[in-house]
């Protein structure tokens, strides 16, 4: 029953169906706006010189192989605003991705930045069936997450309804989505799938008059897809974005569901070996590098997103003429996402390292025993840390939890395990043990 | 006098009290009583032996985390209100217990409580004229 055929619509025919060797040239003229403004942000303006690299010297797509790296390690070294390329009057908002020692990432935003983010949103809620006459719920966080505000924009910018419910309270977003008659949802994967059976359980899903999803902000499954499409009778749709190179609006799925759109009027993608960072054979998997083509406030030159997945070129039933790219298959890093909250295992080490000077060894479990991560944190005991008494082990265990939710934003249980019961790894010592199963 | 008592910190899973007393087994040591703080995910094992310290490197060699602390012993009698006039008298000291543990030893009417106080030596001095009797490590582990 939840087989219904979703209307082929596209939101920007011009921008979208481009033919290729007319994007390309676009592409040049955008590739060489990005390297003029960028030369506004020392890092660049540095990078520029010694690889004596000007505006003029770009004159195709192809030049990009020229330019710098950027990574996420730039970006923080330059907190709060090294990265912004315009004078604060011209900003028109100001979003963050969670860094990793308790400080955020921050990316700007002029007037034009906002108009393209919700162009590009639109791009996708279209692809994905969102028509005006629609209703839409957004349950993402509304805030410097760029979730919330982002979507919602692109929601507008279609002409649907909006029904900015931001997250938690399962019950209430239900009442929402059923009171209102919502026919589209925003959320997380793992967040829809959890409504999902809660409203299965709840007897509701015949009162609902939900059609559309369209979930992003982490890695998820064709597996959790069809539980999602089986228990509510909708259609999911996966998109993908990151804050570092916009928020949600860089790719995302038509209704022939054979990859993610990729909006390259907008955005160089190469997908590279993490290692070489050479590009790999069309259609394997390799790291992608994005590079924006018209943002003002941010611009940015091939960013290191660390995210793994596939590039596929060939035509797509839809019409579109992008590139399409996979679902993320993993990370080139150690980054996990959590409940949709990005996290390093180095801000539990500061974390524990803030209880007590040097951080003792530690193990990271990841589980997802209904739809919801759980999180802990395995803490081996030290001589210095052991206490005869209980209260001052159950107050050891307490600072671990607070600091570690200071740093991260995430509650996670703590346990406090023997010494030399953790496994010891020569080289570099591997922290996390993810047992959620998220990819394929 | 205070008495030496060893803690460990102990995992709250299968295995791990048994792999605590087989090492102490094999070492000859022998426990005089223990008592166990336990919470959910661990648990804190106290322990009172005549060869504390030999018992403490042979625990510490098996790689488990001991802490070696002062505890008071006192004699209580076995009848009723035994404990509450104890307990009535440190009251009046407004010495606070951290914790405690009974057991009984070779006596008919006469139990052992084992005081964990924050300062051991402050308590002993407050008690030295009341009638409590302090136990002596050279009596506990006769």
């Amino acid at each position: 029953m939840s087989e219904f055929v979703v209307p082929n619509r596209i939101f920007d025919p011009a921008a979208e169906c481009m033919e290729r060797g007319e994007r390309a040239k676009l592409q040049a003229a955008g590739l060489r706006r990005t390297v003029e403004r960028a030369g506004k942000i020392p890092f660049y303006r540095q990078k520029f010189e010694e690889l004596k690299i000007t505006p003029e010297s770009i004159r195709s797509a192809a030049d990009l192989r020229r330019l710098p790296f950027t990574t996420k390690q730039d970006l923080r070294d330059a907190y709060p605003f090294g990265f912004f390329a315009v004078p604060r009057a011209e900003l028109a908002r100001i979003h963050a991705s969670s860094g990793t020692t308790g400080k955020p990432t921050f990316v700007g935003y002029t007037r034009n930045d906002l108009n393209l983010w919700a162009d590009l949103c639109a791009r996708f809620l279209v692809a994905g069936g969102l028509t005006p006459d629609q209703l839409v719920q957004v349950s993402f966080g509304y805030g410097l997450f760029t979730g919330g505000f982002g979507l919602h924009a692109g929601i507008e910018r279609v002409g649907a309804a909006v029904l900015p419910a931001s997250s938690g309270n399962t019950q209430r977003q239900i009442l929402l989505l059923e009171d209102a008659g919502i026919n589209t949802l925003i959320c997380t994967p793992s967040y829809a799938l959890n409504l999902a059976e809660t409203i299965t359980a709840m007897g509701k899903k015949n009162k609902l008059a939900l059609r559309y999803a369209h979930l992003g902000g982490e890695p998820w499954t064709e597996e959790m897809r069809a539980g999602i499409e089986e228990e509510l009778g909708i259609r999911a749709f996966n998109n993908y974005g990151l804050s570092e190179i916009i928020g949600p609006g860089v790719s995302g799925e038509c209704a022939a569901r054979c990859g993610m759109h990729i909006q390259e009027d907008q955005f160089l993608v190469e997908c590279l070996n993490p290692e070489t960072l050479k590009p790999v054979a069309e259609g394997e998997q390799g790291e992608l590098v994005i590079t924006s083509l018209n943002k003002e406030a941010c611009p940015i030159i091939r960013y290191r997103t660390r995210d793994l997945a596939r590039i596929e070129s060939g035509p797509c039933a839809c019409g579109r003429t992008t590139r399409r790219m996979s679902r993320i298959r993993g990370r080139s890093d150690d980054m996990m996402i959590i409940r949709g909250v990005n996290v390093f295992p180095t801000q539990i080490e500061e974390a524990l390292l803030r209880v007590d000077g040097t951080a003792p060894h530690f193990m990271i479990e990841l589980s997802r025993p209904g739809n919801l991560d759980e999180a802990s944190i395995k803490v081996e005991i030290r001589q210095q840390d052991f206490s005869d008494k209980m209260e001052a082990m159950h107050k050891l265990r307490d600072r671990i939890g607070r600091e570690v939710t200071a740093i991260t934003g995430l509650h996670f249980n703590i346990e406090l395990v023997e010494p030399n019961t953790l496994e010891r790894f020569t080289g570099k010592a591997k922290r996390v043990i993810d047992n959620r199963k998220l990819n394929d | 006098m205070p008495i030496k008592q060893l803690s460990l910190f102990v995992e709250n899973r299968p295995g791990s009290l048994s792999a605590v007393c087989k090492v102490l087994k094999e070492n000859n040591l022998s426990i005089r009583t223990l008592s166990l703080a336990d919470t959910q995910q661990f648990g804190i094992l106290r322990l009172l032996l005549a060869e504390h310290e030999q018992a403490r490197e042979a625990l510490e060699k098996a790689g488990f985390i001991v802490k070696v602390t002062d505890v008071l012993a006192l004699e209580v009698p076995d009848r009723p209100g035994g404990l509450a006039d104890i307990l009535a008298i440190l009251d009046r000291h407004q010495l606070s217990v951290e914790y405690m543990y009974a057991f009984t030893f070779g006596m008919d009417d006469k139990a052992v409580i084992v005081f964990r106080f924050e300062d051991p030596l402050h308590a002993i001095e407050l008690l030295k004229d009341e009638p409590i009797k302090l136990v002596k490590a050279s009596e506990l582990f006769r």
